[in-house]
Formats: C-alpha cells, structure tokens, sequence
C-alpha cells in the first residue's frame, strides 16, 4: 500500500483525466451520439418492417377468412336454390297430379253424368218403344179381345197394373 | 486459411519481440536479480519510450527508443527534452536547476546530482510536480487518437452506407450495441441509461484498448498503474454521486425498512461501501493487470535463465499460453469495470415504487 502511494504518479494522473474526459466529450459527440442514434432509427425501422409484415399477413389472413365465408355462403346459397328447386320441383308435380286427377276426375263424373243421361235418354226411349209397342200389342190383343166385355174389363186391368212400372 | 496463418505468425512474431526487450546483458551480475528489477521497471512508468536496450561489447549501455518531453513546475514551467537525463544516468541541467532521475521520479539536485535517502530508503530532495508527457501519457494519447478515429469512421459510416455499419466498424458495433443491452439497460434502466452510455462506451473501449496495447512488445503497461485506474475510479465514484438521487442517499444514511438502532450501525457501513467500490475497481484492474505482466514477463525471462532447449521451450509454451490467457484477461477487466460502474450508476439512479425492502 505504501509502496502504491509512493509510486503515484501525480502527471499520469492530470494527464489521464485530461484525455480521458476530453475523450469521452469528443466520442460523446461526434461517435456515440451519431451511432446509437443510427442503431436506434435502424432498430425502429426494423421493428416497424416487422409490425407492418405483421400486419400485412393477418390481413391477408382476414382476406383468406374472407373469401372462406364468401364461398361457404355461396356453397349454402347454392345449396338452398337447390333444394327450392328441388322442392318446387316436387310441389309441381304434386300440383300436376292433383290437377291431373281432377281433371280426370271431372271428365269421369262428366262421362258419369252423360252415361246417365243417355241411360236416361235410353229407358225413356225403351219406354216410348215398350209403351208403342204394347199398345200396338193391346190394339191387336184388344181388336182380339174386344169381343168379350168382362174379358175387356180384365185385361185392361191387368195390363194397367202391369204397365205400372 | 493463409490469414489465420499469417495472423498465428504475426503473434510469433511479437512473441518474437518481446524476448528481445526482454533480453537484456546478461553480462556480468546476477541474472535473477537484473530480471527482476527489469520487470519492476517495466511495471513503472517511464520518461522516455525505450523500444528495446542491451550492452554492446565494450559494456556500454545502448537503449533503442525517443525521448519524451519533460515538463516540470518548479517556480515557473520547465520544458525539456528526456534525453537530457540519459536514462537516469546523468543530471539534467535546465535554467539555473539540476534535476536526476531516481526510480522513475525526478528529484531537484545540485550539480552533481547527490539525492539524499532517509532510514527507509526515501530520497529526501525535493520532488517538482512532474507533468512529463511519459511514456503511460503517450500509450494514453495513442489510444485516445485510435478510439477517436475509429469510432468516428463508424459514426460517419452510417450515414455514407444506409444505416449500415461499413469496414472495421462492423466488428465494434455488436460491441456498442452488447454494452447498450446487455450492460446498461440492464443495471441502470431503459429511463435513465442514455446519459451514461458515453462514459460506459469510452470506459469499455479505453481500457480494453490500453489492456491490449500493454500485450503488445512496445512495453505499455498503463491500466496496470495505479494513477490510471485510481482516475478511472474516481470518475465512476463522482458520477455515481453526482446522480445520486434521494432514494440512494436515503439507503445510506437511513435504511428504510429496518428499526431503529440497525439504522444507526448501517450508515457508517453504507458510508464506507460507498468509498470501497470505486477502491475495489481501482485495485482490481490494477493488480489483475499489473500481474498479468508480471506472469508473462517472468515465464519469458525463465527462456533465458533455464537456456536448454527443455525448459526453454516449456518456458515458451507457457508464456505463449498465458499471453493468450492475458487477451481474454484484457476484454473481462474491462468488461468488469464497465458493468460495475454501470451498477453503481444503477443504485443511484434507482426509483423505489414499493415501501418494503
């Protein structure tokens, strides 16, 4: 220790702080100062680049999200039109049937109707004839018959009551 | 491959040298004791830069190197060349004083250069107050010119080159950027560290700078004197006063968060730990480097005390491999000094946001 001090050497000692404070003013200012402030910018820019890539991709993300739902709605769009048609489809020929079957419905209960009518139009027509026909056959059974009185009587009788039919 | 060849042959090479430096006249006298005072006197700091000395045949002293400028305040400025004191042989006569050179220090004399010591071998003349531009000043200048150069070269190569660091400056600057996040931000905090970052990157690059300029064979030995490390000290112990805020102050005269009677025994302790840490740096690099130099230089004198081809070579093969074991010693002291100032700096500038401790 004694030995430390008596070596001191008060010259190196000036000499040190004078270039050494002198050294760090001029570095201060002409190096640090210019190179942490270019590290900080560089070091920003990058972080920035970074951030922005960033960013870039998750919109591109959304983009692709996107375009996932615009797909996947028109898939459900398609879809549903599909299934529209598929069902109007089906109501369609259900509606064809119906109306099919009432058509041939009406036209069978129209055939009904002018069977009847020419059954009607038939009998009516048999009954002319049958009533002709039995006149003619009671003219003649009457020319015939006619000679007897009760005997006319009788037949006429009966044949009324038969005739009714 | 031929650039870490020729790199492996430049450091054989400076080996190389520094035999030769350390090779002084083995005529005559006892080895072992010339090697030591040869390595005591490369620990001091010197008036002249002596490259390299030996004794030619007629036992005449040769020294190779430049005088350095003297400069002394004894009644009025003293301005003279070194070569005056003929490495500390003759008197130098400057004006109407006498002035010799006695290990290392300059003493007023008369003319014939009597320098008087006491019981302990203290010489008793006076000592002007010596503000030589030395040896250590030089190594000093040296490096200051260096680190200003270079570091400016990368300041400018930023705005020549698009923000990208150009040439040499692209192996410092991890080292700027290293000390920044890994040293600064760290211990003082992402608030406050911007105002220390020029005293911690001069600190760094200064001190690893002289470290490595002291491996060289031009014989530097600066961060291992006391003067330079006890200014480096100071500088750190000044600062981290100097922006010491109350919550540092508050630590040491009141430790919060203690009772009462171990407030009043921890404040002279605190008081002292505030001396002690710019002390331990100052001790620190100086013995860790001083005794680097000590070690390599006296496994490079065994080469000539041993002088078979055995001990010799293992002599070589150690000091080779301490020289190498010194690079990385340079680096780590440095890095050291500097992340210790930067916690210092970091306890006086440190905001508590909580009561409890």
């Amino acid at each position: 220790m004694e030995k430390l001090i008596s070596e001191f050497s008060f010259g190196l000692f000036f000499w040190q702080l004078f270039i050494f404070i002198g050294l760090i003013l001029l570095l201060k200012k002409f190096a640090w100062r210019p190179i942490l402030d270019a590290v900080n910018e560089r070091e920003t820019s990058i972080k920035d680049a970074l951030s922005s890539a960033d960013e870039a991709r998750k919109e591109i993300a959304s983009l692709q999200e996107d375009n996932q739902k615009i797909l996947q709605e028109a898939r459900a769009e398609r879809e549903a039109l599909l299934k529209e048609a598929r069902t109007s489809g089906a109501d369609l020929l259900a509606k064809a049937k119906e109306d099919a079957k009432l058509e041939a419905d009406k036209i069978l209960s129209q055939a009904q109707d002018a069977i009847q009518n020419e059954k009607r139009a038939a009998i009516n027509e048999l009954k002319n004839q049958v009533a002709q026909i039995s006149l003619e056959i009671a003219e003649k059974v009457i020319e015939g018959e006619l000679e007897d009185k009760d005997k006319q009587t009788n037949l006429v009788e009966k044949l009324l009551k038969d005739a009714s039919l | 491959m031929p650039k870490k060849l020729y790199s492996k042959f430049f450091i054989f090479f400076l080996l190389g040298l520094t035999y030769i430096s350390a090779k002084e006249s083995a005529s005559g006298g006892d080895l072992k004791a010339e090697i030591k005072e040869y390595i005591l006197h490369h620990l001091q700091d010197t008036h002249d830069f002596t490259l390299l000395s030996y004794t030619d045949e007629q036992g005449k002293k040769i020294h190779i190197g430049a005088p350095l400028p003297v400069i002394l305040w004894d009644e009025g400025l003293k301005i003279f060349s070194s070569s005056k004191f003929h490495h500390g042989e003759s008197v130098a006569h400057v004006g109407e004083n006498y002035y010799k050179l006695d290990h290392g220090k300059i003493y007023k004399t008369d003319a014939a250069g009597t320098i008087n010591y006491d019981d302990s071998h203290h010489a008793t003349n006076i000592a002007p107050l010596d503000l030589s531009i030395t040896k250590g000043v030089v190594s000093l200048l040296f490096t200051a010119l260096i680190m200003f150069f270079l570091f400016k070269g990368l300041a400018d190569s930023y705005k020549k080159n698009g923000m990208v660091a150009k040439g040499v400056g692209r192996f410092f600057e991890p080292i700027v950027i290293y000390i920044r996040d890994e040293i600064a931000i760290p211990n003082i905090g992402e608030k406050h560290h911007r105002r220390y970052m020029g005293y911690l990157l001069t600190l760094f690059f200064f001190v690893w700078f002289l470290n490595l300029l002291g491996l060289t064979p031009l014989g530097i030995n600066a961060t291992g004197n006391i003067a330079v490390t006890f200014c480096l000290a100071l500088i750190t112990f000044v600062i981290t006063n100097v922006s010491g805020k109350k919550e540092y102050w508050k630590h040491i005269f009141w430790m919060p968060g203690v009772p009462w009677p171990m407030k009043i025994v921890l404040a002279p302790i605190e008081l002292l730990g505030v001396l002690i840490k710019p002390f331990s740096l100052m001790i620190r690099l100086y013995a860790n480097i001083s005794a680097g130099h000590i070690v390599l230089m006296s496994l490079i004198s065994l080469i000539f005390i041993f002088k078979n081809w055995f001990g010799s070579s293992l002599s070589f093969m150690l000091a080779f491999s301490i020289s190498i074991i010194e690079i990385l010693v340079a680096a780590l002291q440095a890095y050291i000094f500097t992340v210790l100032s930067a916690l210092y700096f970091g306890f006086a500038v440190e905001e508590h946001d909580h009561d409890d401790h």
